[in-house]
C-alpha cells in the first residue's frame, strides 16, 4: 500500500495527464447532456455510435497530426499538409476517373500508389526548402500551402472529381470486421510509426536535434536527413487524409477537401503536449488532442449549441493551452503553489 | 532567484567582511567614481563571486582580467544591474546604488558595449546612436538634425562614418565603435568594453585605442576586458585580476609584468589535487617515428587562427596551453571540422582529408568535447542513455539502432567505469551535475572508438573528484594507444597530463616541446610572451598616463 | 472615417524619392525594386498581349478592388517587420462586416457602426499582442487562437449573410472620386492609399516605427539599446487588428454584405503580398509601399488571368506560389551572404 502514494505523484506528473483529463471531462459533459452519448449498437455487423464517429471523422486529423508532431519536434512546421491532402485525393480520384477499369481494385490501388507516391515528392520539396535552403520551415512550407491548392486544381481542371469506385471510397466509409477503415488505418499508422520511431534510433536523433542542434551537429547527427526524413513522412500522412477524405465523399473537392486541418493538426500536436518549440514529442499525446478536437466538434451540437461556434471553444482551448504551457503562467503557478504553505507554516509560527 | 533583490549593504554598520584593497601607490587624490566593495553572487547556492572588490577612477582604463568562470563578466553585471548582489556595496559618485535594471545603471553614467555588438545592423549609424532620444520635428524624427547630432558625436571620437549608412554595410570593426559612439552620446562616466578587440585586427585595435585614449582624456573611466596581454599593458593603467570569483589582486600595470599578470590570472589552485602518477609522462613509450594518427599543416582560419602546425601520435596526450582567446578552442573547433579551415591540410593517418563538417571528422575517428558543455554538448531533455549513445547512434544512422540488449550493457559499463552518478541511465541530463555530465559526455565519444580525442576543457566547472577522475581517465586511455588532445585553462593539469606540450598565444602557437620537466613557470612565461626566461624586464609599450 | 486615414498624403513621398533619385540604389530597396519590376513587367506584358490592357482604367481598377488587401496588408508588414505574424486578419475582415451589417441593420448610427467595427478589430489586435509578448507565446499560435475566435464571433452574430442597406454605406460604395484627365476611383481607393502613406511616416519618422524595425533586427539589442520593446510589439498586433478591421469595412462596401464565410484564407493573400513586397518574414527589413506593390503584383496576375479567358482561375495561386518561392529564396540567398 505504501507505493500507492508514489505512484499517484508519478502518475501527476505524467504528461498525458491534462490532454487526458480534458477529454474525459468533454466525454462526462456529453452523457450528462445526453445519457445515451456512450452507447454503441451492431447493426448489418458494423459498429455505430458516437464514439465511433468521433474516432472515424477525427481519422484525417490524428494522421495528419501524426506527421506534423514529428515535424514538430524538429523545431519545424508543416502548413502545406491541407493542400498536400487535396493533391492526394486529386491524383487519386482523376486517375480512377480516367482509368479504363475505374471501379476495379486495381485500379484503386495504383491511384492510392499515385496520390502517395505525389506527396512523397511534395514532401521531398519542403525537406529540400527547410534542410538544404535553410529557409524557416513556416515561410518554406506557405510557398506549397499557396501554390498547393492551385495545383490540386490544375489536377481535377477546376471540376469535382466525383468516382465510382467501392474499394476507394472504402477507405472514407467502409468497415472491415465491425470497425470502419478509417479508423483502423489511422490507428494502424499511428501504431506503426509509435513503432518506428520508438524502435529504431528515429525518435532519438529527432529530439536530440529539436533540443539542442549545434550539440547533435557536433556529435555527428545528420540533421539534414533527419530533417527530409520527418517533412516527407508528414506529406505522406497528410496524402493518406487526403485519400480518406476523398474516398469519404467519393470524390475530390481541390478547394475545401482538407481546409484548415493543418490548424487542427497543430492544435492536436499542442493539445497532446508537444511544445511548438521542438524537442520532447509524444505521439500518445498527439493521439488524445486528434480525438478531443473531434469531441469538441461533436460536443457542441450535442449540448445544442449551433456547430459554428465550434471556432469559439477552439480559440478558448487554444488559449488555455497555450497559457498553461507557457512558461511564464507554469512558474507564476509554481510559486504561488510554493508560497502558499510557506505562507501557512509562517503563520503557525 | 525571486528572493536576490537583498539590499546592496547588509546592515550598513558592518562593512562585508571586506578586504581592504590597499590604497593603490601613485594614485591622484581624485575619488573613484565606481567603488564595489564585498560584492558576493551565488546562482543556485554556487558562488560566482565571492567578496569581490573593484575601483575605477575617472580618466584611466581599467583591465579586468581572468580566464572563463573567473567572474569578469558577472562582475561586469552586477555594475550594469543585470544581476542584482547577494552581499557587497556599489557607490557610484558617491552615492550608494542598488542597480535593479540596467537602465537604472545606465542613467547613473554607466555604458556597456558588449562583445557581440548590441545594436541593429539593419538601422542607420545615426539611429543605432541615437534611437530612444532622437531629436524631433513636427512630431516626428528629424533625420536630418539626427545625422548632423551623430556626426558631431562621431567627430569628437575621431570617427569619419556616415551616419545615414546603414550599420550593417559596415565591417564588424567599425559597428563596434559605432556601439561606443552610442555609449559616449549619453555622457558616460564609465564606460565597460567587453572584449571589444576580439574580432578586430591590428590596425582596426590602433584605431579603437585611439578613441579610447580621447575618451580617457575626456576624463571617463574605461573598464576594459581582452585576453591579448600586449593590448592590456598597451592601453591600460591599472588592472584587477579575477580567479574562480576571487579578487586576487589590483595593480598599476605600469608597476607589473606581464609573467607576474598571467601568474595571477593562471596561479595555482588552493585545492590540491591527489596527484596522479606522472608515469605518463616520465616513461616517454610514444613513437614519433610512426605515422601521426591526425597531423596538421598550416591550418587556419581568418579572425580565429594562424596557420598552424600539429601532430598527434599514437598513445601521446598533446596538451595545448594558453589564454582564453589564445586560440586553444579555435584550433580544437578546426582539426575537428566544427568550423572549417580557410587553409591548411589535414592528414589522418597519412591519408590527407578534408572535414567539412563533424560528421567527416568522426568516420575518421576523431571525436571533440567542446568547452561549452551546455550549449554545445549535452542535450538536456534527453535521459543520460541517449545522450551517451547520440554520437554512436549518429554514426549508425537512423535506420540501425543499437539493440536494446546491445544499449544497456553498454550503458550500464560506462556508467559503472566513469562512476557516473545518479547511475541510472534513465535519469534526465539536466539533473546532473556538471561534473557528471561531462562524463556522460566522455562516454558518448569512448563509444565511438575513437583514436583521436580533442578534449577542450573538460575539467571546468566540475568538482575536484570528477576532475581526479577524468584525469585519471585520460592517462588511461593514452597509456591504451589513443591520441588524445588536451586543453585547460589550468597548468598543473596540462603539464601532468601531456607527453608534448602545445603553447598558444595570441591565436598562433608560439611553442611546441615534449614535456620533459617543464616547469608551470617556464610555460607562464612562454604564455606571457617572454623568450627568454631570464629576461627579467618587461616590454613596456606604456606611455605616460595621462599629465 | 479614422482620423488616422484623413491625415494629408506626401509625408513620406520625399524620402522614398529622394533616395532613389540619388546614386545606385542602397541595397535595402533592391527588394522593393524587384517588386516593382515584377510589377511593371507583368503589366507591360499584359499590354502586349491584350487589348485594352495596359490602360490606367484598368490600373485604377487595381487599386479599387484591392483597397481592402492593401490595408491588411499594411497592417500585416507591421506585424512582419517585428518578425510575427498575424494568421488572425482574415477572419477579423470578416468580423468586420458582420458587425457593420448586424448593426447598421439594427439602426445605427453609420459612424457608430464604424467605430464599433474599428474598435473591435483594434482590441482583439491588442489583446493578441499582450498575450504574445507577456505570456511569450509564439505569435502563430496565439493569433491562430485570434483567427478563430474572430471566426467563431461572426457564427455568433449570424450564420447567414447580412445584407447592407444603410444609405450613407451605399452612397459612399457608389461614388467616385474625379482625377485629372476624365478618369475616377473610389473613396476607398483614396483610403487604402491613404494607409499607406500614415503607415509609411510612422514606420520611418517615429521612434515607434523605428523601434518595429529595432525589434525585427535584435530584439535583444532593442532592448538594451533601451527602446520601448513591450509596448511596440503589442503595437504592431493592434495596428494589424485595426487595419484588419478597416479593411473589413473596405470590404464591406465593396461586398454591401455582411458573411461569416467573407476573406476565408485572405491572411494567406496579405502574407503573399508582403513576402512579395521584399519584406523580410524574420523581421527588420521591408518597406510598406513595397507591400503595395505586392499587393498590386497579386491583382496584375488576377487580371492578366481574367483577361486571358483562356486561362484557369488556378493558375493564380500556382503563380503567387511560385513568386513567393522566388522571392523566400532569394532573399534566404541574400541574408546568407550577409549574416
Amino acid at each position: 500500500m505504501a507505493e500507492t502514494p508514489a505512484r499517484l505523484a508519478l502518475l501527476r506528473r505524467h504528461p498525458l495527464l491534462w490532454p487526458v483529463v480534458a477529454l474525459v471531462a468533454l466525454l462526462a459533459i456529453n452523457v450528462v447532456a445526453n445519457p445515451g452519448f456512450l452507447s454503441l449498437r451492431m447493426q448489418d455487423g458494423h459498429l455505430y455510435g458516437n464514439l465511433v464517429d468521433i474516432a472515424r471523422n477525427g481519422a484525417p486529423v490524428l494522421l495528419v497530426a501524426l506527421g506534423m508532431t514529428l515535424v514538430i519536434a524538429t523545431r519545424g512546421i508543416d502548413l502545406s499538409v491541407g493542400a498536400v491532402a487535396a493533391i492526394s485525393g486529386a491524383v487519386a480520384c482523376v486517375y480512377i476517373a480516367g482509368a479504363p477499369d475505374g471501379g476495379s481494385v486495381g485500379t484503386a490501388i495504383v491511384a492510392c500508389s499515385l496520390a502517395l507516391a505525389t506527396c512523397v515528392a511534395l514532401g521531398l520539396w519542403n525537406g529540400f526548402l527547410v534542410s538544404v535552403l535553410g529557409i524557416q520551415p513556416i515561410i518554406a512550407t506557405l510557398v506549397l500551402m499557396t501554390a498547393g491548392r492551385g495545383l490540386a486544381m490544375l489536377v481535377t481542371d477546376g471540376q469535382i472529381t466525383t468516382v465510382n469506385n467501392s474499394t476507394f471510397a472504402g477507405l472514407g466509409v467502409g468497415f472491415v470486421a465491425t470497425l470502419p477503415i478509417a479508423i483502423l488505418v489511422a490507428l494502424g499508422v499511428f501504431a506503426l510509426t509509435a513503432l518506428v520511431v520508438r524502435r529504431t534510433a528515429l525518435g532519438m536523433l529527432i529530439e536530440a536535434v529539436g533540443i539542442n542542434p549545434e550539440a547533435s551537429r557536433l556529435a555527428g547527427v545528420r540533421a539534414r536527413t533527419i530533417i527530409w526524413t520527418v517533412y516527407v513522412f508528414a506529406a505522406l500522412c497528410a496524402g493518406l487524409a487526403g485519400l480518406m477524405i476523398a474516398g469519404n465523399t467519393s470524390a475530390a473537392d481541390a478547394n475545401n477537401a482538407g481546409l484548415w486541418i493543418e490548424l487542427d493538426a497543430i492544435l492536436a500536436v499542442v493539445i497532446g503536449g508537444t511544445s511548438l518549440a521542438g524537442g520532447r514529442f509524444s505521439l500518445a499525446g498527439t493521439l488524445v488532442g486528434a480525438l478531443f478536437i473531434q469531441t469538441l466538434a461533436t460536443t457542441i451540437p450535442n449540448l445544442g449549441i449551433p456547430a459554428q461556434t465550434n471556432y469559439l471553444f477552439k480559440a478558448v482551448v487554444v488559449i488555455l493551452v497555450c497559457l498553461l504551457q507557457s512558461p511564464r503562467v507554469r512558474h507564476a503557478l509554481r510559486v504561488r503553489r510554493r508560497t502558499l504553505p510557506m505562507t501557512a507554516k509562517a503563520g503557525v509560527a | 532567484m525571486s528572493q536576490t533583490q537583498t539590499p546592496a549593504a547588509v546592515g550598513s554598520g558592518t562593512p562585508a567582511p571586506a578586504r581592504e584593497v590597499a590604497p593603490v601607490a601613485g594614485r591622484p587624490a581624485a575619488a573613484p567614481v565606481v567603488e564595489m566593495q564585498g560584492i558576493s553572487i551565488a546562482f543556485g547556492g554556487v558562488p560566482a563571486l565571492d567578496d569581490v572588490a573593484l575601483r575605477l577612477y575617472p580618466g584611466e582604463v581599467h583591465a579586468l582580467m581572468g580566464e572563463n568562470g573567473a567572474g569578469k563578466s558577472t562582475l561586469i553585471k552586477a555594475l550594469t544591474g543585470v544581476y542584482a548582489v547577494d552581499a557587497g556595496t556599489i557607490v557610484v559618485d558617491g552615492r550608494e546604488e542598488s542597480f535593479t535594471s540596467p537602465a537604472a545603471s545606465q542613467a547613473a553614467g554607466i555604458s556597456t558595449v558588449y562583445q557581440e555588438v548590441n545594436l541593429c545592423t539593419n538601422l542607420t549609424v545615426a539611429e543605432n546612436m541615437l534611437l530612444g532620444r532622437e531629436p524631433r520635428r513636427f512630431g516626428g524624427i528629424h533625420t536630418r538634425a539626427m545625422n548632423r547630432r551623430a556626426r558631431a558625436t562621431l567627430d569628437r571620437l575621431g570617427l569619419d562614418i556616415d551616419p545615414a549608412s546603414v550599420l550593417g554595410r559596415h565591417p564588424i570593426a567599425v559597428q563596434q565603435l559605432v556601439a561606443i559612439a552610442r555609449a559616449v552620446d549619453v555622457e558616460a562616466r564609465v564606460l565597460i568594453l567587453d572584449e571589444p578587440t576580439s574580432s578586430l585586427d591590428a590596425d582596426e585595435v590602433a584605431r579603437l585605442f585611439t578613441v579610447m585614449r580621447t575618451l580617457r582624456d575626456q576624463g571617463t573611466a574605461i573598464v576594459f576586458v581582452s585576453h591579448f596581454l600586449d593590448q592590456v599593458f598597451e592601453i591600460s593603467d591599472r588592472l584587477t585580476v579575477l580567479r574562480n570569483g576571487r579578487l586576487v589582486g589590483e595593480r598599476m600595470v605600469a608597476e607589473t609584468s606581464q609573467l607576474e599578470l598571467v601568474k595571477l590570472m593562471l596561479g595555482r589552485e588552493l585545492a590540491t589535487l591527489e596527484e596522479l602518477d606522472r608515469e605518463v609522462a616520465e616513461t616517454d613509450l610514444v613513437d614519433r617515428t610512426a605515422t601521426p594518427v591526425l597531423q596538421v599543416l598550416g591550418l587556419g582560419r581568418k579572425g580565429s587562427l594562424q596557420a598552424t602546425d600539429l601532430s598527434v601520435y599514437e598513445g601521446e596526450v598533446v596538451g595545448v596551453a594558453g589564454l582564453l582567446g589564445s586560440g586553444r578552442t579555435e584550433l580544437a573547433r578546426l582539426l575537428f571540422g566544427a568550423d572549417t579551415a580557410d587553409t591548411g591540410e589535414i592528414e589522418v593517418h597519412g591519408t590527407s582529408r578534408r572535414f567539412r563538417s563533424p560528421r567527416h571528422a568522426i568516420d575518421r575517428r576523431l571525436a571533440f568535447s567542446s568547452e561549452n558543455r551546455r550549449a554545445e554538448g549535452v542535450i538536456e531533455d534527453l535521459s543520460v542513455a541517449d545522450n551517451m549513445l547520440l554520437a554512436m547512434q549518429a554514426s549508425r544512422g537512423w535506420l540501425r539502432p543499437i539493440p536494446a540488449a546491445q544499449r544497456q550493457a553498454l550503458v550500464s559499463k560506462y556508467v559503472e567505469a566513469l562512476d557516473i552518478r545518479p547511475a541510472n541511465p534513465d535519469a534526465t541530463m539536466r539533473n546532473l551535475s556538471g561534473g557528471n555530465q561531462q562524463k556522460v559526455l566522455l562516454a558518448r565519444w569512448l563509444l565511438t572508438e575513437p583514436e583521436l580525442l580533442v578534449l577542450d576543457e573538460p575539467t571546468r566547472g566540475i568538482d575536484v573528484g570528477a576532475k581526479a577522475q577524468i584525469q585519471q581517465l585520460v592517462a588511461d586511455l593514452a597509456r591504451r594507444g589513443m591520441a588524445v588532445v588536451f586543453i585547460s585553462a589550468e597548468l598543473e593539469e596540462v603539464l601532468r597530463l601531456s607527453d608534448r606540450l602545445v603553447v598558444m598565444r595570441e591565436r598562433r602557437k608560439i611553442d611546441e616541446r615534449l614535456n620533459d620537466d617543464v616547469s608551470v613557470s617556464d610555460v607562464l612565461e612562454l604564455i606571457a610572451g617572454q623568450e627568454r626566461p631570464t629576461d627579467q624586464e618587461r616590454p613596456t609599450p606604456q606611455e605616460a598616463p595621462r599629465g | 472615417m479614422s482620423a488616422a486615414t484623413t491625415t494629408p498624403s506626401g509625408t513620406t513621398g520625399p524620402t522614398t524619392w529622394e533616395r532613389l533619385r540619388g546614386w545606385s540604389p542602397p541595397s535595402q530597396y533592391l527588394p522593393v525594386i524587384a517588386t516593382a519590376v515584377v510589377f511593371v513587367s507583368l503589366f507591360g506584358a499584359g499590354g502586349v498581349r491584350y487589348e485594352g490592357f495596359a490602360t490606367p482604367e484598368v490600373a485604377l481598377n487595381l487599386l479599387v478592388d484591392n483597397a481592402f488587401l492593401i490595408v491588411l496588408a499594411v497592417g500585416m508588414t507591421f506585424v512582419i517587420l517585428t518578425g510575427g505574424i498575424d494568421l488572425s486578419v482574415g477572419s477579423v475582415v470578416a468580423l468586420s462586416t458582420m458587425i457593420a451589417a448586424r448593426t447598421l441593420e439594427a439602426g445605427w448610427a453609420p459612424g457608430l457602426a464604424v467605430a464599433a467595427v474599428l474598435l473591435t478589430g483594434t482590441v482583439l489586435g491588442l489583446l493578441m499582442g499582450l498575450v504574445i509578448h507577456y505570456f511569450d507565446i509564439q505569435p502563430f499560435i496565439a493569433t491562430l487562437a485570434g483567427m478563430f475566435l474572430a471566426r467563431g464571433l461572426c457564427y455568433l452574430i449570424g450564420v447567414e449573410s447580412i445584407p447592407i442597406r444603410d444609405e450613407t454605406f451605399f452612397s459612399v460604395a457608389a461614388a467616385s472620386v474625379p482625377l485629372p484627365g476624365g478618369y475616377s476611383t473610389t473613396p476607398t481607393a483614396l483610403v487604402a492609399l491613404g494607409t499607406v502613406v500614415v503607415a509609411a511616416w510612422v514606420l520611418h519618422r517615429t521612434r515607434f516605427g523605428r523601434t518595429v524595425y529595432a525589434i525585427g533586427g535584435s530584439q535583444s539589442s532593442a532592448l538594451l539599446m533601451g527602446l520601448r520593446v513591450a509596448s511596440t510589439k503589442v503595437g504592431v498586433y493592434a495596428i494589424s487588428g485595426f487595419c484588419a478591421s478597416l479593411a473589413g469595412l473596405l470590404f464591406s462596401l465593396y461586398m454591401l454584405s455582411g458573411y461569416s464565410l467573407h476573406a476565408v484564407g485572405m491572411e494567406l493573400d496579405a502574407i503573399a503580398a508582403v513576402v512579395i513586397g521584399g519584406t523580410l518574414l524574420t523581421g527588420g527589413r521591408g518597406l510598406v509601399v513595397g507591400s503595395l506593390l505586392g499587393v498590386l503584383v497579386l491583382g496584375t496576375i488576377q487580371t492578366f488571368i481574367s483577361f486571358d479567358g483562356t486561362l484557369s482561375s488556378w493558375w493564380t495561386k500556382i503563380t503567387i506560389g511560385v513568386l513567393l518561392l522566388l522571392f523566400v529564396v532569394v532573399q534566404r540567398l541574400i541574408t546568407r551572404r550577409q549574416p
